[in-house]
């Protein structure tokens, strides 16, 4: 497989939005909107550096309860995965509350979660988790059961066990379709977490980006609103961008490749 | 060959056990006497599938210990069925069918000296050649714990030519190299029973010649039995003692024929009046059954 070098590919996007930014404070400085409505780029930017440290610490925090959030989707996810693959019957009954976590809003449910669980880091996590968790439940079982039968039938020929052909076929066999769960799932724990701090925050431990959006939209500080929703972007970007990279090292690795550029 | 070994000359058959050249083989198998047992025995077989669909319709054949047969027949007509059933991966629904005297799937379990080279190389892809080909030691209750699993995977490899391709993965690999290496996973475990559906029926002339050759060259060296279905009729009278043609769907052996060459076959032996002969033969008689 031949790749572009990063950088061909970054920077068309990053062009786009150079110019993106370059228009917005162009109409900004020509419209002079109200700054509570739409600020200007470079008032966003001085607001950011103004609440550097409070953006700093709200984006370790969401980044750690997303990463958790993320952990826990794949391991938990991907044992599922494994439940329902080794049995029919499991699958059947248990796949229509897999579907649940993908539809129930998860708006709804998070206040649910505050009142069992309390404010804190346990129930930003969980919110993460059962927000990421689905992705990696739906590869995780077609990886595992899409099996060629022929090599259902190499393993039977030597009459291997079910865990044999789950440790050395099913499992091995499901590594890409995980790597793809896990890339979908790190977008959505960041998501999760957000979400979560808008409804049960951290108290006394400090302030989430998700925090910080409630209190900024609250009191109108929209230039401080962008800068956070900016951050959360980043945080997004960020997790996705060392998950497709894990993965990718993982794939090449799998394919027998490692020691390729 | 070695002038050492002796040819039966009845039928052309090398007796394995006289063969020096033969590595040792863990004491299985039918015994060898003058009116051996068959390894593969098929009688009146029906092969009925859930859907209704009848693929095999009283098939009888034999496959003796170090015989090579082919099967040859319309697309439809069961021969890869038959294989299976033989191999003990699809269930028969009427007849009897004997593989070293066990049902085929109790021959699968507990005789375990059957090895199946499928149409497609089906290597895995994480796994590097050399650990594809030690894949079969390391599965089922029969895992041998007496061999050297490293020695026995590289006699493989080297018996298929793979040697310098132990660690690479198969996606770097030809089609025709893919195919040796599940050659190789075949023999590894020392079969005494080789069951090849087309195996090479999706590579290009050429490689398939030489590979024809190979599989050739490594029968006349272990004598495992060999059982090969293929489209291909020039394929089936080089390689094989026996050649049975089955009819269209429901499929039944309708036509065998000895094919009277020398072994080992020698080379250009495709070019040859003899070779010709038997192979119109055998074209009149597929021609005849379709």
């Amino acid at each position: 497989m031949t790749r572009e070098p990063l950088w061909t590919r970054l920077w068309p996007p990053l062009l786009l939005f150079a110019g993106f930014l370059l228009a917005w404070q162009l109409l900004c400085v020509l419209l002079t909107p109200p700054a509570y409505l739409i600020p200007a780029p470079t008032r966003i930017a001085a607001a950011a550096i103004a609440e550097a440290s409070a953006l700093a610490t709200g984006t370790a925090l969401t980044a750690l309860a997303a990463l958790l959030g993320l952990v826990i989707s794949l391991v938990l996810g991907t044992a599922i995965a494994v439940a329902f693959s080794q049995s029919r019957a499991l699958a059947r009954s248990l796949y229509p509350y897999a579907i649940f976590l993908q539809t129930v809003p998860i708006v709804a449910v998070a206040p649910l979660i505050v009142i069992w669980f309390g404010t804190g880091l346990t129930s930003v996590v969980l919110v993460a988790v059962m927000i990421s968790l689905f992705p990696v439940i739906t590869n995780g079982t077609t990886g595992l059961t899409r099996v060629d039968p022929q090599y259902l039938e190499l393993f039977a020929m030597r009459d291997a066990s079910r865990l044999q052909v789950l440790l050395k076929l099913r499992l091995p066999g499901a590594v890409p379709y995980l790597v793809t769960g896990a890339k979908i799932s790190s977008g959505l724990a960041v998501i999760g977490a957000i979400v979560g701090e808008f409804f049960a925050g951290y108290g006394a431990a400090g302030y989430g980006l998700g925090y910080l959006i409630v209190q900024n939209s609250g009191r109108l500080k929209t230039a401080d609103l962008f800068a956070a929703i900016f951050a959360c972007t980043l945080l997004g970007l960020l997790l996705f961008a060392a998950v497709s990279l894990l993965g990718e090292l993982v794939l090449r690795r799998w394919r027998g490749r490692e020691h390729e550029a | 060959m070695s002038a050492a070994t002796t040819t039966d000359a009845a039928n052309g058959r090398q007796d394995p056990r006289q063969d020096p050249q033969r590595d040792p083989q863990p004491p299985h198998g039918p015994p060898q006497d003058p009116q051996p047992t068959p390894l593969v025995r098929a009688r009146d077989l029906d092969l009925r599938y859930p859907g209704g669909l009848l693929a095999l319709a009283g098939v009888a054949l034999e496959l003796h210990a170090g015989e090579f047969v082919a099967i040859v027949g319309p697309s439809g007509s069961g021969k890869s069925s038959l294989l299976r059933a033989i191999a003990g991966l699809t269930p028969t629904s009427r007849g009897e069918l004997r593989v070293a005297g066990l049902t085929p799937a109790h021959a699968r379990t507990r005789w375990a000296r059957a090895a199946f080279v499928f149409q497609d190389p089906t290597l895995l892809p994480w796994r590097s050649v050399r650990d594809n080909v030690a894949l079969p030691l390391e599965l089922g209750r029969s895992r041998s714990t007496t061999l050297d699993h490293r020695a026995e995977v590289d006699r493989a490899l080297t018996l298929v030519g793979l040697a310098d391709f132990a660690e690479v993965h198969p996606d770097q690999l030809s089609g025709g190299m893919r195919m040796r290496a599940s050659l190789a996973r075949a023999l590894v475990t020392r079969p005494e029973l080789l069951l090849l559906d087309e195996p090479f029926g999706a590579l290009d002339e050429l490689t398939r010649e030489r590979l024809d050759d190979e599989l050739l060259r490594l029968w006349q060296r272990d004598r495992f039995a060999a059982l090969a279905v293929t489209h291909n009729l020039a394929e089936a009278v080089l390689l094989a003692d026996r050649v049975l043609v089955l009819s269209p769907r429901p499929g039944r052996v309708i036509h065998q024929q000895a094919i009277e060459l020398p072994r080992p076959r020698p080379p250009g032996l495709q070019h040859t009046p003899e070779f010709a002969a038997q192979l119109a033969t055998l074209r009149a008689r597929v021609q005849e059954s379709a």
